[in-house]
Parts: C-alpha cells; structure tokens; sequence
C-alpha cells in the first residue's frame, strides 16, 4: 500500500481523542485477524469453525477485560445511557449483559469460585 | 506444480513449521531484517511460484495443532499473537500490496508454503493486482445520543412509581427514535463512501465492549480506496458527518486490506454487504 498520511483518526466532531490511546485498537486488530484475510489452508489445522466460535468468544468476553483494564471496571455504571441504576431499581427491559456479567463476576469473586469464563457464554 | 516450487530460504530454520504472515510479489531483504516477526524472531521468505510468502518459524510445540487450538484461548497469548502477526502485514502493506493470511496459518515447514502459492497462484496474482496502488479505510459509526432530551428528564429525576415510569418509557422511545435516525443515516454514509472507493464492505457492527465507545456503533464498514482518490474520500467524509449529525463517524487507516482479500461466498467488490 502506497496511500499518503492522512491523520490516522479523524472525526466529524471535531473532537480529539482521548490520550492515551493505543496505535491501533487491539478490537480492531483482532476483528481484522481473525475475521479476514485470506484463508489458506495449512496443514496445521485450527477449523475455521474454530476460529469463528472463538471470534465470538472473544466478542463477548476479551472485550470487556480490556475495556474494563482501559475505562475502569465499572465504567456502565456511570453511563446513563447503559444504565438507570442512579434511578429507583426498577426494570422495564432485560438488563444490559454487560452489567449482568459484571455482577456475575463480583459474585463469584465473592464465593472465591472457578468460574468458566467460555463456556456460560455458549448458549 | 511442486516441480516448479523453487524453495528459497533465507534463515535456516530449526525443525519447526512456518507461521504464514501474507503474501507479496517481491520483498527486499532489508525490509524483512528489519521486521520483528511471532515471538520477536525474525521473518523469513519462502519463494514460489514468482510469489514470496512472508513466515515466522513456528516451533511445534507452541504452533502444533494442540497447542495453537489451546493457545488462541489465552487471550494473553492471543494479543501477543495478534499484534505481532499485524505488525509484520502493516510493515510489508507499506512496501506494495501484500495480501494478509488470516491469524494462525500455519505450515509444517516451507514445502506446505511453497506448495499453497503455487496451487493459488492465479488468485493470488490477481488479489495483489487488484490491490496495487489502493489501501484499505475503516469507518466506524457512532450513535450520538439526543443529549438534550436525556438531560431534561434527567434533571427532574427525584420522581416515584409512575412518574418514574413515564420518564423512562418517554426516554426508551426517544432511544428507539435516534437508533433509527443513526441506521437511515449509517446507510447513507456507507452508500456515499462506495461511490468514491474502488469497493466496500459492511461488517457486523462491534459489540459496545469490543469498540470501547460509549454509544452503540451503527456503522463498521471498511473501503478500498485508490491513493489518487483518497482526500476526496476524506472530504466527503468529513461533508458526511456535517450531514447526519446523529451519528459520529471515526476514520481509521490506512489497513492492509484485510477486508478485500477473503474469498467469500460472495463475489469480488460487492458493495454494501453484510454479514
């Protein structure tokens, strides 16, 4: 690739990003990686069926460890938009799964218990 | 075709496979003494066919088929893998077209390597044609919350029963309203772009904590763009976000172009599909 150098991140608004930011976003990265590029078949081989069930994993779950390592581990809390826990604890909709799993979390570092990370995420 | 695989290895390697990095026409071997390869060590070429495969030596015991199938679920491990297989497809995409493998492609040695350029040859030379002269954009789309009426109710907050219950109906059916606002929008974006790039892809939107970004993202899309068109790229994005202020648009490149190398069950170039 031969393309200029643009500014690597622009945005509409105007609005710088925050520092501290990584070179390249390791979400991007990983979507990129494992999700595209060409597939030649070696003779080592890891099914694509594989690779697909851990993209999806890794949707789920190595994105809240590293957003939770970036932002702080309760980061939703804060965010009106995610959660309405400052209001009285009603619930008019299924809770958001991000707050679900952090609760799941805090219990079971609680009960000091082996959770398996992958497998609740399967069904 | 193994007849005419003339195998050229510049590093000897132990008794270990090759981790498959992309594929290029040609590479100076400069440019790969200076490429840090899996594990920091150094890259190699594998020459065949009048193409050169860019590998790293992947000893058994970490890439074999058990412990790779066991490694990619060690997210430490995986990270460490992902960035260094990147790093070297980002340093050859600088250099000329190069056509990334997907992560974990791994040979039992240079003869596997060698064999698979030669059986893909055509493909391959065609891809690397196509990709000359062009790189790969990612624009992502955010949601902007309607701050304004959010903030409103937030401000009479102290409320019970059913006074609580009408703001928060009154709140999801202004989140409902916006989401189909930023979607209409994220379409017209995306048509837009596919008219100034050589081709583009719509992929799956990134979970809220895949992205990191506050907002739900509406828009993941990824563009082949030529050298000679890309500030009228730029531009038009930058009139785009002008344009559809519910949605706050993210550009990030150049990539090697990841995302137009993969035979799909669709053909080339397809504009605007989803998966």
């Amino acid at each position: 690739m031969t393309a200029g150098q643009p500014p690597s991140v622009v945005q509409n608004s105007g609005q710088v990003l925050p520092a501290g930011h990584e070179p390249a976003n390791l979400g991007d990265i990983l979507e990129r990686v494992l999700d595209r590029g060409i597939v030649i078949a070696g003779d080592i081989r890891v099914s694509l069926l594989d690779i697909e069930l851990l993209t999806l994993k890794l949707r789920l779950v190595i994105a809240s460890v590293d957003t939770a390592r970036q932002i702080g581990i309760d980061w939703w809390e804060h965010d009106p938009w995610l959660s309405s826990r400052a209001r009285p604890p009603v619930e008019l909709e299924p809770r958001e799964p991000a707050q679900v799993e952090v609760e799941r979390r805090s219990r079971a570092r609680r009960r000091g218990a082996e959770v398996e990370e992958w497998d609740e995420f399967d069904g | 075709m193994s007849s005419t695989a003339e195998v050229t290895t510049q590093r000897s390697a132990p008794a270990a496979g090759a981790w498959l990095h992309g594929v290029v026409r040609d590479v100076e071997p400069a440019t790969l003494a200076g490429i840090a390869g899996m594990d920091g060590g150094p890259v190699r070429a594998v020459s065949a066919a009048g193409l050169v495969a860019v590998v790293s030596a992947a000893p058994m015991d970490e890439y074999g088929e058990e412990p790779l199938r066991r490694n990619l679920e060690d997210l430490v491990w995986l990270e460490r893998a992902a960035r260094a297989h990147h790093a070297v497809v980002e340093t050859l995409a600088r250099q000329g077209p190069v056509v990334p493998a997907r992560l974990a492609t791994v040979h039992s040695g240079d003869d596997g390597v060698a064999a698979s350029l030669a059986a893909r040859r055509a493909e391959l030379v065609a891809t690397l044609d196509r990709l000359t002269g062009r790189g790969e954009w990612g624009v992502k789309g955010y949601l902007v919350p309607g701050a304004a009426s959010v903030n409103a109710e937030a401000a009479s907050a102290g409320g019970v029963g059913t006074a609580y219950l009408r703001r928060r109906r009154a709140q999801l059916t202004a989140r409902e309203e916006h989401q189909q606002v930023a979607s209409a929008a994220a379409d017209a974006v995306h048509a837009a772009l596919c008219e100034v790039a050589v081709a583009g892809r719509r992929h799956a939107p990134q979970d809220r904590r895949l992205s990191g970004a506050p907002t739900p993202m509406v828009l993941n899309g990824a563009y082949l763009v030529d050298v000679s068109a890309l500030s009228r790229f730029t531009d038009l994005l930058g009139s785009l976000g002008g344009r559809h202020p519910g949605v706050r648009l993210e550009l990030t490149g150049p990539w090697p172009a990841y995302s137009f190398v993969a035979e799909r069950p669709a053909p080339d170039g397809v504009v605007g599909e989803s998966r």
